[in-house]
């Protein structure tokens, strides 16, 4: 059982003759204008550089590469945000680290906003919690193609410290 | 010789001022109004990013940020365009609208009207005849196809329209018997059954209804914006830029306060307030009141075509067709037939 919908015959002069509905139409927008004009209560605008709608604490925004407790990168240049990156946005260069305990570390961290397309799949991937798209932020806009590219340095600086043991836990 | 001098000079100078005050000022300001409240209408905000030092104004400073940019974008000829025509056509959309306002009385006595005609009434209809042509020739002599066919549907309508708008009219002139409109304004002074002011909306209910729907297509605008047809052809102004553009736009918004300053001559009692000096003899104040009663009379007919604008969508084309020539005109004739016999037996 469908709900049963009212639909009036358009035989019916009232209707043919446009005018009443002509009148309830008038009705209708006059209703919102002078409610909007008088109390000012009906916009749904946002002045939006002003005003922004607040953003999900999901939201995933413009990159950042967290740090170790002595502030070196967390990231092991492991490529498996290179490989599960559908864009193929990322770029590392891996190198081996002078400290014995660590294995390899990103020489070049590079992620091309042009083709990255925010589907966090990187951050799923991540072994060592080292990526992340929490910033909240938009990437901003730029002039020229390198603009765009955010290096390693620059992922850093937004970088805090992770709480998760470095290297994920063994099974 | 210096009297005819001086009756020139303050024609000139009513003419400077009316212009100034319904062209400039009423025109660029309904540029604002149209796009201010279709957006309170739609619960949104609108323009009101213009600042001039910072002050925004609700956005009023948009219609000069729109005449300066008219005025320095390129002008473009097509090459295919009839250049003299092409050129024409927007100086006619603009002055014909502009020419209309010589007759109306925008208050008691004859220093409130340009000049006062016997006929004024065919004079309007005559100019608003005229006002065709600028669609007309615009699209015909850009050189365009699509602009050819907004001018084919505008002339079409306008033709459609023009009849049934004349009709309802002579149904006021059957009542008033006059085609002045400074007479026909002293007339809706008297008092209908002791308690009515005797005004053409109150003798003639079914031609007001009729004559706005008329007007409404004679002025091209939604519901009846076939000509233009934003979403289908463009319309007769489609090789149009710069401030030739800005001409024909301005030209609309000119036609409908010429339209509510005749709908509120012709139906809404013109200057006159209800029962105060009929026949517009009263001191100043009085004076300046039935100017100001005329003004809220032509805004509010403003209003009434803005909200319709902003409500209806619009009619195919066939349907404008069949709504002016199967329904307007037979009603229109029927509303003229009616009107004679209840005149001849008072």
């Amino acid at each position: 059982m469908g709900k049963p919908v009212n639909r009036p015959s358009l035989d019916d002069p009232s209707i043919r003759s446009y005018l009443p509905e002509v009148l309830r139409g008038i009705k209708t927008t006059s209703k919102h204008f002078f409610r909007n004009l008088f109390t000012g209560k009906g916009y749904a605008t946002k002045q939006y550089p002003e005003e922004r709608f607040p953003y999900a604490p999901r939201y995933r925004g413009a990159h950042r590469l967290m740090k170790r407790e002595d502030g070196r990168v967390r990231c092991v240049a492991c490529y498996m945000c290179v490989t599960a990156c559908p864009a193929d946005c990322i770029r590392i260069v891996a190198a081996e680290s002078d400290d014995p305990t660590i294995e390899k570390y990103p020489a070049v961290f590079e992620i091309d906003h042009l083709k990255c397309i925010f589907c966090g799949f990187c951050e799923e991937a991540c072994p060592c919690d080292a990526i992340r798209l929490d910033t909240g932020e938009h990437r901003a806009p730029g002039y020229t193609r390198e603009e765009l590219i955010t290096r390693k340095e620059q992922l850093l600086a937004k970088g805090g410290q992770s709480l998760a043991p470095q290297g994920g836990i063994y099974r | 010789m210096s009297e005819a001098l001086q009756i020139i000079l303050i024609a000139c100078l009513k003419v400077v001022v009316i212009c100034f005050v319904f062209a400039l000022v009423l025109g660029a300001l309904l540029s604002w109004v149209e796009r201010k409240m279709s957006a309170v209408i739609q619960d949104r905000i609108g323009p009101n990013r213009a600042a001039i030092l910072g002050i925004r104004a609700y956005g009023l400073f948009h219609p000069i940020a729109d005449g300066i940019k008219a005025l320095v974008k390129e002008d473009f000829v097509p090459e295919k365009a009839n250049k003299v025509l092409f050129a024409l056509a927007p100086v006619i959309a603009f002055t014909a609208p502009l020419v209309v306002f010589a007759v109306i009385p925008f208050g008691p006595g004859a220093p409130f009207v340009i000049a006062e005609l016997d006929s004024g009434m065919l004079f309007v209809l005559a100019i608003a005849g005229l006002g065709i042509y600028g669609a007309t020739l615009g699209g015909w002599s850009s050189g365009n196809s699509f602009a050819l066919l907004g001018s084919l549907r505008a002339s079409a309508q306008m033709i459609s329209y023009e009849v049934s708008m004349g009709l309802n009219l002579v149904g006021v002139f059957m009542v008033f018997g006059t085609l002045s409109l400074s007479a026909l304004v002293l007339k809706q002074g008297e008092v209908l059954f002791g308690f009515l002011p005797k005004w053409g909306i109150f003798v003639q209910p079914v031609g007001f209804i009729l004559f706005l729907t008329a007007a409404m297509a004679e002025n091209k605008r939604a519901p009846f914006d076939l000509p233009e047809g934003e979403s289908e052809i463009v319309g007769y102004n489609l090789e149009y830029s710069s401030m030739r553009f800005a001409l024909f736009f301005l030209s609309e918004f000119i036609e409908v306060v010429v339209i509510s300053a005749v709908t509120a001559t012709v139906f809404l009692g013109g200057w006159q307030i209800p029962f105060v000096y009929p026949q517009g003899n009263g001191p100043a104040v009085v004076t300046t009141l039935q100017v100001l009663a005329f003004l809220a009379k032509v805004v509010f007919v403003m209003w009434l075509l803005m909200t319709v604008r902003w409500t209806l969508p619009r009619f195919r084309y066939d349907q404008v067709m069949g709504l002016g020539w199967k329904v307007l005109l037979p009603l229109s004739l029927a509303n003229i037939v009616v009107t004679a016999i209840v005149l001849a037996f008072i």
